[in-house]
C-alpha cells in the first residue's frame, strides 16, 4: 500500500549557520535535526560518522568551537552561530585541491592507525584538539586522549602510537620542534 | 632498482581516503533529497502470532511514501512470488533436518525481540521513524525460550513443527572414544559454557538501492561481506535476471563475520521499494536494530570427558555440546561444524567423538563472528588441557607438547570433515617451536618468581596459555583480473568486499610484484559485481590466500602477455626480458626497452588513433597483413584473468599467553602482559598482519572480561546499546601486545601464505580462563567473567573450603576419582 | 534512532525561559544535553519543546567563594575540572568530575544539568549531597533554594517543578582540618559506577576524627549519605574494626540492588571495600592538609578565585 505525499512534513523549521571548517552554511531545519545528521545529510560532509547515536562510540565526534563533542548528542539549531570542524577541515593548505594531510592524519598513515576507517574522523579530530591542549604528552596522557573512543578493529595499539608520532610530527613545526622526540616505533 | 613489497610493511594506499573523510560507506551513498529512507518496525515480543497490524494512521503522515507489510509482499500485483517465500537457508546440510528463515516481513509469527514486522520508506530517517510509532500490532503472546537450557528441556517450542527444539543433531566419530576413555588409565570431566557475544561493527548494516527504468537496471550498494551473493540473492528474489543486478560495496565500517549473512531482509525490501517508487531509496541501521536485528554468536553449553596416560596423552576424547543457534539457521551449522572439528586444535585427540545439537532459542540468529566457532571449540580442548595438567600435577606446557602433531606429521589427516566439507587435514604447522617461542616472549619459565614476588606484595596474579590451529582460506573459489593500460596504469579488480583489512595494498603489493609495474600506479578494486562478477566473500580468514592468490596468477598471466608482445616488439627472446617499474627491457641492453603502457597499446591493434601513443597500434603501423590482427588463441588488450580454487583450507595456528592481576578486594582483573605467536605462513605485509591480531586480542579481550549479551526470560535483550554493552575502549587493553611471528609457508598455494583475519580473537576465552583459573586456584568453567562473576566464584570455593582440591592442583574440575 | 518532532526555543532572558517553561508542562530544558538527547534519540524522552538555555546570560560561572564553589547551569563539567581555584576550595568536586564520562561528553555536559537530571548513578548528585550543597531554581514564581537532601527524590526523578530551572549549585568550601576522598569502580573507564563513594571526615584539633560522612552513588535508588559517628574519636591508620563499623553502617542503610553488570552481593561488598578505601584517604587527606596548615608559614591560600 503506496501512498503518495510530499517531502516536506510539516514540521516548523528554524535558520540555522554554521562555519563548517572555515565555510559559512545556512540551512533550514526542524528542531530535531542532529549536528551529526545536518553535517552528512545537509551539508554533504560526510566524512563525520554515526557509530551510536547515544554519545558512546565518538565515531561522530567534530570540534564545536574548537572543543570536541559528540555531534550526535548536538541539535544542530542548538549550534546555531558555531564554528565545526570535521575531519574534512584537517588537511593543510599545500596549493594543491586536495591539501596536504595534517599531522594527525600523517602519524595515522605512519603507525598503520587504521583499519576500516570507521571510526578514524572521531580519533583524528579528538586529538587534533587533545594536541593543541598537550602538545607534547606522555604515553599514558597519550592513552587517555583518546579513551573516549570507541574502535573495533584495531585494539588501539597503533592510534596511541600515532598520537606519539602526531606530536612529533607537529613539534617539527613549532618553533622549539628541533627538541622534539623522535617516533617511538610507530613508523613503518 | 626496485625490491620486492611482498614482505614489505608498506603503508596503507586506501588511508589518504579515509583519513580526508573521503571514505564511501553506504550511509555516504546518494546523499541528497531525491533518495528516500527506510525504516523498520520491529516485533517488541520475543515470541509471539501476529494478529493484526494496522497501518491506517501511518497513510496520513506527511512525507511517508510506502508502508509495507507480509500482506504486501504476499500482493501478487505488486511482487514478484518470492518476496512472499522465506529467505533463503544459505549452507543446506544433510544434519539440518529442522533449518528454519525468516520472512522478509513476518507472516503469522515472531521469534525474536527485533524481527522485521513492517516496513516504511519517507522522506528522511526521522518521518519514517514518526511512521513506525503509528504502526498498530495486535500480538497473541507465546512462551518465549531464552537459552539452551530453556531449549533442550523443550518445556515450549520456539516453532511447532521443530520437536525438542533440535535444528540438527551432527555426530562425527574417529575411532572409538568412550572406549578408549574407559580403557584409559586417568579420566576427567569438565561442564563449561560461553555466552554470547556479537561482532559489533561501528558501522552498522546499510543499503541503497536505485532503479534505472529506462534500462531496466537495477543498481545497490550494500554493507557486506559478500557483494556476489547479495547480487545473486536479489535477483532471484525480485524476479530479475542476474544480468539487471550491479551490486558495490566500496568502503565498509567492520564486518566481523555479520556482515556474511544475506540477503537481510532490507537488501530485498530496499530494492524492491526503489523499483515500486521509481525513486533511490536508503536503509541505514540504528545502533539498537543492530543489536537486535542482525547476528550474535558464541553462545554454548559444553561437556568433554577425556582419557589419558600418565604423561597427559590423549587416549580419548568425547565430546558433547549444545549451541543456541538463535530463531533462525540461514547460515546453516557452520559456527557448529567449526567448533566441532577445530576444536582439536594443534593436538593428536587418541579417539575422538564429538557431537552437537543446534538449538532453536526465541533470541537473535546465530551467524558467524570472527573465529566462527573456534574460540568455543578452543576453550573446550585448552580446558582440557589445563586441567590434564592439574591433574597429574604437571606445567600446563608439558602435557600440550606431549600431544602435539609434529612437523614431520604433515600433511596430518584428522579423518573428519571439515567445515567446507572436505577432509580436515592440516597442510603444515611447527607447533613445538610455536611453543617455544610463545613461553620465551610471555616468560613462562620465570614466571614462579613474579608470582612469588608478587605475593609477598600481597597481589595475585596468574599466567595462562591457549593454543589454536585455524583452517583458512576455503573455497570454493576466488578470481582477479588485471588490466594494464595504456597509460601504464594498472587496474585490479577481485570480487570479494574490504572490511579494513587493507586489501587494496596488500594485493597492490602482489601485483607490483609479479608483473614488474610500479606499486603506485596499481589500483584494486573489490566488490563491485561489474568489475568481477564471479566471487565468493570475505570470511574464514580468506581473502589473502583466495584472492591474493587468484591476483598473482592473473598478474602472471598479464605478465606472459606483456613479455610475448615485448619481444616481438623488441626483437628480442622473451627469456631474456626482464620487467622493472613498469618497463620491459632486455637484460644486459638498457637501451632497448619499451614500456608497459605501450605494450598495452600494441596489444590492441586499432583502426583510429586517438593520441599520440595510440598511433602506434593502427593499421598501417603494425601487423603482419598476412596473419589476422588478433591471432585465434588471443585476444585484444593487456590483460590476465584467473582463478583459484584449492583442493581444501590452509591450516593456520598460534599460540596466546597472557599474565593477570587479579584485585584481591574489588575482584577486579587487570592485564599485565600479553604475547601472541602467530604462524601464517608468508607475511604479505607485517604491518597489517600486526593490526589484524591487535583487533582481534583486543576483541578477544571484550569477549572474555567484558562482552555478553544479556537476555532476560522474556527474550528482551537488556544491554542493547554501547552504554551497556561493554566494548573494550583502549582503557581496557593492554599497552602494548608482544607479537611473534612462524613463517611455515602453505604448499597449497602459490604464495605459501595462510589467513590471519580471525587469529587474534580465537584463543581468548581460553587464555584468560587459564590465567584467572592460575591467579585464583579454582577452576573456571564459564567465559566471559566479570568482576562480580568473579567475586561469586570466590564466595562459592571460600564457603566449600572444607571440601576443597588440593590447592597444588588448583584445577581439578572433576568428580571422577582415578582408576 | 532519531528524535521525535519536538519545538525548539531560544530564549535570551531567564524571564523569556522561565514564561515559556510555565506556558508549556511538558517542556524540557536544554543545556549540555548529554543526558537529554540521548534520551530524545531513543525516544524515551519526547517533549513538544526544547528550551534551549544555552544563551542565557550570567550562567556559565565557576566561581571559588570563601563559603564554596559556585557552579553556574551553563558551566560545563570541563570548565569545573580545570578550575584551579575551585580545586582548591573543594578537592572533591575535582576529584568526582573525573570520573565522569570521558572528556568530550565533559566538554558539553554541564555539572548543574548531571545534578539535576537525577540519576543515582552519577557522580555529582552524590557529591552535592555528602557536601550538603545546595541548588537554586528559578520560576516564573520566584526563586528558591532545594538543599542536595531534599533534591532527588526518586530514580531519575528530582523535586525541581516541571517550570523551574536550575540556575546554580554551591558545593561548600572544604572546612578546615577536613579531607575528602572519592572512589569508585566502573566496568569501564569512564561508565556509570558500579559503586562509587565520595568520603568527607573532619578532625578535631588532636588530630582524632570530629565527624565522618560518605555519599554513595550507585548502590541505593538516590544518591545517598550516611553519617558515620562510628568513626568519631578514631585516629588513623584507621583499622579494620573501625571501616568495618562504618561499612555496617552504610549497608544498614542502603538498599543495592544488582543489575546486568554487578549482582546486589557483589556491589555491597564494594560498599565495604570502597567505604574503606574512601574513609582512609580522606582522613589521610584531613591529617595531611591539618598538619600543612599548621607547619606552613604562610596562611592558607584557598577562596581567592
Amino acid at each position: 500500500m503506496s501512498t503518495t505525499s510530499t517531502d516536506q512534513a510539516a514540521e516548523p523549521t528554524y535558520d540555522v549557520r554554521l562555519v563548517v571548517n572555515g565555510t559559512p552554511h545556512e540551512v533550514r531545519l526542524p528542531a530535531r535535526r542532529l549536528l551529526s545528521d545536518a553535517l552528512r545529510h545537509d551539508l554533504g560532509l560526510t566524512g563525520t560518522h554515526v557509530g551510536c547515536e547515544h554519545g558512546v562510540c565518538g565515531a561522530c565526534t567534530v570540534l564545536l568551537d574548537g572543543a570536541p563533542a559528540r555531534s550526535c548528542l548536538v541539535l544542530a539549531v542548538s549550534a546555531d552561530g558555531a564554528e565545526v570542524t570535521t575531519v574534512e577541515g584537517l588537511t593543510e593548505d599545500d596549493g594543491t585541491p586536495q591539501g596536504r594531510l595534517g599531522p594527525v592524519q600523517q602519524a595515522f598513515v605512519d603507525c598503520h592507525g587504521l583499519q576500516c576507517g570507521f571510526c578514524t574522523p572521531g580519533f583524528l579530530t579528538t586529538i587534533t584538539a587533545g594536541l593543541r591542549d598537550n602538545p607534547d604528552p606522555t604515553h599514558d596522557e597519550a592513552r587517555e586522549m583518546v579513551a573516549g573512543n570507541l574502535c573495533r578493529c584495531t585494539g588501539y595499539q597503533n592510534i596511541v602510537k600515532a598520537v606519539e608520532r602526531a606530536a612529533d610530527l607537529a613539534g617539527r613545526g613549532r618553533p622549539d620542534g628541533d627538541d622534539a622526540r623522535p617516533a617511538d616505533g610507530g613508523a613503518a | 632498482m626496485t625490491t620486492r613489497l611482498v614482505g614489505q610493511k608498506v603503508p596503507r594506499v586506501e588511508d589518504q581516503r579515509f583519513l580526508r573523510g573521503g571514505g564511501k560507506y553506504v550511509d555516504d551513498v546518494l546523499v541528497g533529497a531525491t533518495t528516500l529512507h527506510a525504516a523498520v518496525l520491529r516485533s517488541p515480543h520475543a515470541h509471539a502470532r501476529v494478529v493484526e497490524i494496522d497501518v491506517e494512521d501511518v497513510l496520513d503522515v506527511e512525507g511517508v511514501h510506502l508502508v509495507w507489510t507480509y500482506e504486501d509482499l504476499a500482493d501478487a500485483a505488486v511482487m514478484p512470488a518470492t518476496m512472499a517465500e522465506p529467505l533463503p537457508l544459505l549452507i543446506p546440510h544433510p544434519a539440518l533436518t529442522h533449518g528454519r528463515t525468516q520472512y522478509a516481513l513476518a507472516k503469522d509469527e515472531v521469534n525474536y525481540v527485533g524481527e522485521a514486522v513492517a516496513f516504511v520508506v519517507a522522506s528522511d530517517r526521522y518521518v519514517a521513524e514518526d511512521a513506525l510509532a503509528r504502526i498498530r500490532v495486535t500480538y497473541d503472546f507465546l512462551p518465549p525460550v531464552v537459552g539452551v537450557d530453556a531449549a533442550r528441556a523443550a518445556t515450549n517450542l520456539v516453532h511447532d513443527d521443530v520437536p525438542g527444539n533440535v535444528g540438527a543433531r551432527l555426530e562425527q566419530t574417529v575411532g572409538d572414544a568412550p572406549a578408549a576413555i574407559a580403557a584409559a588409565p586417568h579420566r576427567l570431566a569438565l561442564d563449561l559454557t560461553v555466552e554470547r557475544s556479537a561482532c559489533m561493527p561501528l558501522e552498522g548494516r546499510g543499503t541503497v538501492a536505485r532503479w534505472d527504468p529506462d534500462s531496466g537496471r537495477l543498481t545497490m550498494w550494500t554493507s557486506t561481506q559478500t557483494a556476489s551473493g547479495v547480487r545473486a540473492a536479489v535477483a532471484v528474489k525480485l524476479g530479475l535476471d542476474l544480468g539487471q543486478v550491479d551490486v558495490l560495496t566500496p568502503d565498509t565500517g567492520g564486518g566481523f563475520g555479520v556482515k556474511i549473512n544475506h540477503p537481510w531482509p532490507e537488501e530485498l525490501l530496499v530494492p524492491m521499494a526503489a523499483k515500486v517508487l521509481g525513486r533511490p531509496v536508503k536503509f541505514t541501521e540504528d545502533r539498537r536494530e543492530h543489536f537486535i536485528s542482525s547476528a550474535h554468536e558464541r553462545g554454548q553449553v559444553q561437556h568433554v570427558e577425556v582419557g589419558f596416560d600418565d604423561d597427559g596423552r590423549l587416549l580419548g576424547l568425547d565430546v558433547e555440546f549444545w549451541h543456541d543457534h538463535g530463531a533462525y539457521t540461514p547460515y546453516g551449522l557452520i559456527v557448529p561444524i567449526i567448533t566441532s572439528t577445530q576444536l582439536l586444535g594443534p593436538y593428536k585427540p587418541g579417539a575422538y567423538r564429538v557431537v552437537f545439537e543446534s538449538l532453536y532459542t526465541n533470541t537473535v540468529m546465530v551467524t558467524p563472528y570472527r573465529g566462527a566457532g573456534r574460540p568455543q571449540g578452543v576453550y573446550a580442548m585448552e580446558r582440557t588441557m589445563d586441567a590434564i595438567a592439574a591433574y597429574l600435577g604437571k606445567d600446563r606446557t608439558e602435557v600440550r607438547a606431549v600431544n602435539f602433531i609434529q612437523p614431520d606429521e604433515f600433511p596430518y589427516d584428522h579423518q573428519m570433515v571439515f567445515q567446507d566439507g572436505r577432509p580436515l587435514v592440516y597442510d603444515s604447522g611447527d607447533y613445538p617451536q610455536s611453543l617455544e617461542k610463545i613461553k620465551a616472549l610471555v616468560g613462562w619459565d620465570e614466571f614462579t618468581a613474579v608470582r612469588d614476588a608478587a605475593r609477598a606484595e600481597g597481589r595475585t596474579v596468574g599466567i595462562g596459555l591457549a593454543c589454536y590451529v585455524e583452517g583458512t582460506g576455503v573455497g570454493p573459489y576466488e578470481g582477479a583480473h588485471v588490466h594494464v593500460e595504456t597509460s601504464g596504469k594498472v587496474k585490479v579488480a577481485t570480487g570479494l568486499t574490504t572490511q579494513g583489512q587493507g586489501h587494496a595494498t596488500v594485493f597492490a603489493q602482489l601485483v607490483a610484484d609479479e608483473l614488474g609495474c610500479r606499486f603506485e600506479d596499481v589500483e584494486v578494486v573489490t566488490g563491485d559485481t561489474r568489475r568481477m562478477p564471479y566471487s565468493v566473500g570475505t570470511f574464514a580468514s580468506r581473502a589473502a590466500v583466495m584472492s591474493g592468490s587468484a591476483i598473482h596468477l592473473a598478474a602472471k598471466r598479464a605478465k606472459e602477455k606483456a613479455l610475448r608482445i615485448a619481444a616481438d616488439a623488441l626483437e628480442a627472446d622473451e627469456g631474456d626480458l626482464e620487467i622493472v617499474d613498469g618497463i620491459v627491457s632486455v637484460r644486459g641492453a638498457p637501451g632497448s626497452s619499451i614500456s608497459l603502457g605501450t605494450v598495452a597499446v600494441l596489444s590492441n591493434p586499432l583502426r583510429y588513433a586517438f593520441d599520440e601513443a595510440s598511433k602506434a597500434a593502427t593499421q598501417f603501423t603494425v601487423g603482419d597483413p598476412g596473419r589476422p590482427p588478433v591471432a585465434e588463441d588471443d585476444e585484444p588488450g593487456l590483460e590476465g584473468k584467473d582463478f583459484y580454487s584449492p583442493e581444501r583450507s590452509t591450516f593456520a595456528s598460534g599460540m596466546h599467553a597472557v599474565i593477570v592481576e587479579t584485585d584481591p578486594e574489588t575482584c577486579e582483573i587487570r592485564i599485565l602482559k600479553y604475547a601472541v605467536v602467530h604462524d601464517c605462513g608468508h607475511l604479505l605485509n607485517p604491518m597489517i598482519v600486526e593490526g589484524q591480531v591487535h583487533g582481534g586480542v583486543a576483541q578477544g579481550i571484550g569477549g572474555a572480561l567484558y562482552e555478553r549479551m544479556e537476555y532476560d526470560e522474556s527474550g528482551q535483550l537488556l544491554n542493547a546499546s554501547f552504554m551497556d554493552f561493554l566494548m573494550p575502549y583502549v582503557t581496557e587493553v593492554p599497552d602494548g601486545i608482544d607479537i611473534d611471528h612462524l613463517e611455515t609457508p602453505s604448499p597449497l598455494n602459490p604464495l605459501g601464505i595462510k589467513g590471519a583475519g580471525e587469529a587474534g580473537v580465537i584463543p581468548s576465552a581460553a587464555v584468560f580462563a587459564s590465567a584467572i583459573e592460575d591467579a585464583e586456584g579454582f577452576p573456571i568453567t564459564a567465559m566471559p567473567i566479570s568482576p562480580s562473576d568473579l567475586f561469586a566464584l570466590r564466595q562459592q570455593h571460600a564457603a566449600g573450603a572444607s571440601g576443597a582440591p588440593d590447592p597444588s592442583r588448583p584445577s581439578d574440575p572433576s568428580d571422577q576419582e582415578d582408576r | 534512532m532519531k528524535p521525535a518532532p519536538v519545538a525548539y526555543a531560544r530564549p535570551t532572558s531567564l524571564t523569556e525561559a522561565l514564561e515559556l517553561l510555565a506556558g508549556t508542562p511538558d517542556a524540557k530544558v536544554l543545556a549540555g544535553g548529554q543526558s537529554l538527547v540521548p534520551l530524545l534519540n531513543m525516544r524515551l524522552a519526547a517533549p513538544t519543546l526544547l528550551v534551549d538555555i544555552n544563551r542565557l546570560p550570567g550562567l556559565d560561572h565557576v566561581m571559588a567563594a570563601p563559603d564554596g564553589v559556585h557552579v553556574g547551569a551553563l558551566a560545563r563539567h570541563s570548565a569545573v575540572l580545570a578550575d584551579a581555584a575551585a580545586r582548591r576550595t573543594q578537592p572533591l568536586l575535582a576529584d568526582a568530575l573525573s570520573h565522569v564520562a570521558h572528556a568530550t561528553i565533559r566538554n558539553r555536559g554541564t555539572t548543574v544539568g548531571s545534578i539535576v537530571h537525577a540519576d543515582a548513578a552519577a557522580e555529582m548528585p552524590a557529591v552535592l549531597a555528602v557536601l550538603d550543597g545546595h541548588v537554586e531554581v528559578a520560576s516564573v514564581r520566584g526563586r528558591r533554594r532545594i538543599e542536595a537532601r531534599d533534591l532527588v527524590v526518586g530514580p531519575l526523578q528530582s523535586s525541581l517543578e516541571h517550570d523551574e530551572v536550575a540556575l546554580e549549585a554551591c558545593f561548600p568550601a572544604l572546612d578546615a582540618r577536613a579531607g575528602t576522598a572519592f572512589t569508585e569502580i566502573s566496568r569501564r573507564q569512564g561508565d556509570y559506577a558500579l559503586c562509587g563513594v565520595a568520603a568527607v571526615v573532619m578532625l578535631d584539633e588532636d588530630g582524632a576524627v570530629a565527624s565522618a560522612r560518605c555519599g554513595y552513588l550507585a548502590v541505593h535508588e538516590t544518591p545517598a549519605v550516611v553519617d558515620l559517628p562510628a568513626l568519631v574519636g578514631a585516629r588513623g591508620p584507621l583499622g579494620d574494626d573501625v571501616v568495618t563499623a562504618a561499612s555496617d553502617l552504610a549497608l544498614g542503610v542502603l538498599d543495592v540492588e544488582g543489575d546486568i553488570h554487578g549482582t546486589a552481593a557483589y556491589r555491597r561488598h564494594l560498599v565495604r571495600v570502597l567505604t574503606a578505601r574512601a574513609l582512609r584517604t580522606a582522613y589521610d587527606d584531613a591529617a595531611t592538609r591539618t598538619t600543612t596548615r599548621t607547619t606552613a608559614p604562610t596562611p592558607t591560600t584557598g577562596g581567592t578565585a
